[in-house]
């Protein structure tokens, strides 16, 4: 096992360094860090200023010089705040950490659950109802499902029944005057659920078929025959198998995660990874979008590697030769 | 003959209880001869949620691009005086700060929405077929570029990559399907690559190449012709894609810019009326979406029932 970590991050290293060249290439000529020199007097001013910044080099070397220095812990400056990168992605970072956190337990819990209950009681009038659902579920933008809950749960409520607060809050992740896990839990229930309802709907439906696939398996009329119970069947012997196929599948959607992070954090204004690269992207700040992009791939990558060594650990089967 | 009375109980056609076959009647039941097209069309009806939602999809395709004729009001009609109203008689989703009429305005930015989705499905489908087809068949350089291809784009969410790719190329309509035609193929090559993988072992294919058939021969007579199911319902599945990326884009700000509007671009603006008297605003566009997307899902179901006959559902 632990080699076959290594070799994965091996494997991983050129992925993310090719990925992360591309990236620069691309942000760079997207993007001119002097542009707000344009306006300058002075007629040599942006030819400066690039070659303080490297611009003038060819960009595998400028490439070069950016990863030495991002290696070693200095990732720049933004090109319009001028704050160091650094100290604003670790902001960001946190309390994106936080929704993805709660987002992937919810989603797994839920789903789950859904699952089960479906492929137990399959065809019966709760199946067909999560089965619809998950159909809305699927084809529903998630932002406008972000818009509508917030419409519905939160500002509709408090217009409607005169709350000084809303019952759920839909703007950052605190109070400014309050805290607590109440308030904090108040904050997260809008946003968790605007980033998950996609993936509980297809994750919901995936765990229903592999569940209805195991319970149909030998073992489980084997467990039954012998005078089990029929929830320690259902737990013992398929969930546990059920759950192997599912792994797989949520560790190809961590990436869909992220995206989904860049709609939710720009609706309910929660200062994350995605309000900062939406916000990056809008003002033109190649330094940030460049960080930006490598550490979410690494995040990502990380996030696949951890789903692969549980689905190992889930699986006895799985030889890591 | 006595000693099998209960051959009849059991209701097996014995040549005793076997009724005369009358001429005719046998050529027209045993041997209905059917095509692979009309067993596919039979499959497909059986499906009824795919029935309906293309007939609702036809209907709303119908409505969006005959505006100019259906709706009520010119495009872009304002009416300052009546402002944001609700939805009434006489403007049946309302209307918006500008007292234009909503109805109006979905339809025709409903053309919009799914000019994007169908061309980015048609295009996409296009690039991936060919590519997927090229690197399941050949396995070479192809192959390995697909595969880190695609490594590539797990890695960066999509939504990154496309919005800055649409601040670097412009946002006009025919920029915006030719970016997401162009990031969005990989996913359809892949399906393609698989499905030729396991084709081109087939024994048909081993005959042609036996009778001298030339590569170009083997991958368009015979390999994507039993390609087509799931490159059909992948194509599919793509415009609804299509459709709600663009839609998020457009929320985000990166879609297609005022005077041009779609779906997402509505929402986009209507974003600030949440928990305001102008909440209706945030409806119907949303449901236009839903609407479509769950139209197009179900019909991309139908097709993968009638497709593979074994599938269970």
């Amino acid at each position: 096992m632990p080699s076959y970590v290594a070799r994965r991050l091996a494997y991983s290293i050129p992925v993310l360094l090719i990925a992360s060249f591309l990236l620069f290439a691309f942000v760079r000529a997207t993007f001119d860090p002097t542009a707000r020199l344009r306006a300058s007097r002075d007629p040599h001013a942006i030819q400066r200023e690039r070659a303080r910044l490297g611009l003038d080099k060819p960009i595998v070397v400028q490439y070069k010089d950016w990863l030495v220095k991002f290696t070693h812990g200095d990732w720049g400056q933004s090109s319009r705040t001028h704050d160091r990168v650094a100290p604003m992605v670790r902001g960001a970072l946190w309390n994106t950490i936080q929704l993805i956190f709660w987002g992937i337990l919810v989603s797994a819990v839920v789903a789950i659950a859904i699952g089960i209950y479906s492929a137990v009681r399959q065809y019966s009038l709760g199946d067909y109802a999560f089965t619809s659902l998950s159909f809305i579920g699927l084809a529903m933008p998630p932002f406008w499902f972000g818009l509508i809950a917030i419409q519905f749960l939160a500002a509709g409520p408090r217009n409607w029944f005169h709350l000084t607060n809303p019952p759920f809050f839909f703007v950052g992740l605190h109070s400014v005057d309050a805290s607590g896990v109440v308030d904090y839990a108040r904050h997260l229930v809008l946003p968790v659920l605007t980033l998950t309802v996609q993936i509980i709907a297809s994750w919901s439906r995936y765990e229903r078929a592999s569940m209805l696939d195991a319970m149909s398996g030998d073992y489980v009329r084997a467990a039954r025959a012998k005078g089990l119970s029929s929830w320690g069947v259902i737990f013992k012997h398929a969930f546990r198998n059920a759950l192997i196929p599912l792994v797989t599948v949520m560790a190809l959607d961590i990436g869909l995660l992220f995206g989904g992070l860049v709609i939710t954090e720009q609706i309910f204004s929660i200062p994350g990874m995605g309000k900062l690269f939406i916000d990056s992207l809008i003002q033109g700040d190649a330094n940030v979008l460049v960080v930006w992009t490598v550490v979410t791939a690494a995040f990502v990558i990380g996030f696949n590697l951890l789903a692969d060594v549980a689905y190992g650990a889930l699986d006895p089967r799985i030889r890591y030769a | 003959m006595t000693t099998l009375p209960n051959r009849e109980l059991l209701d097996v056609p014995t040549e005793e209880n076997l009724p005369p076959p009358t001429p005719g009647e046998f050529a027209d039941e045993a041997t209905v001869i059917r095509s692979q097209w009309q067993l596919f069309w039979r499959r497909f009806l059986r499906h009824r949620m795919a029935v309906i939602s293309s007939l609702v999809l036809v209907l709303l395709v119908f409505v969006c691009f005959s505006a100019s004729w259906l709706a009520p009001f010119p495009k872009d009609h304002q009416n300052l005086t009546i402002g944001a109203t609700g939805p009434s008689m006489k403007h049946w989703f309302g209307t918006d700060d500008l007292g234009r009429d909503q109805l109006t305005e979905i339809m025709f930015a409903g053309q919009i929405s799914l000019k994007i989705g169908l061309a980015v499905a048609v295009i996409s489908t296009l690039i991936g077929t060919v590519l997927g087809a090229l690197a399941g068949y050949f396995s070479r350089w192809t192959d390995q570029l697909l595969m880190r291809a695609t490594d590539l784009f797990l890695v960066v969410p999509a939504i990154a990559i496309l919005a800055i790719a649409i601040k670097k190329f412009g946002n006009s309509a025919s920029t915006i399907i030719l970016i997401l035609a162009a990031l969005g193929w990989m996913y359809i090559a892949r399906v393609v690559r698989s499905q030729i993988l396991s084709v081109k072992e087939k024994e048909y294919v081993e005959a042609a190449r036996a009778s001298g058939a030339s590569s170009a021969r083997i991958i368009v007579r015979h390999l994507l012709p039993n390609t087509i199911g799931p490159i059909l319902v992948n194509a599919t599945l793509a415009i609804a894609a299509a459709i709600i990326t663009e839609s998020t884009l457009s929320f985000l700000g990166f879609g297609v810019q005022p005077p041009t509007t779609s779906w997402g671009r509505m929402l986009a603006d209507a974003e600030g009326y949440v928990g305001t008297a102008k909440a209706h605003l945030l409806y119907f566009p949303g449901l236009a979406l839903l609407i479509t997307v769950l139209c197009v899902n179900f019909i991309g179901d139908g097709l993968r029932d009638a497709f593979d006959p074994q599938s269970v559902r």
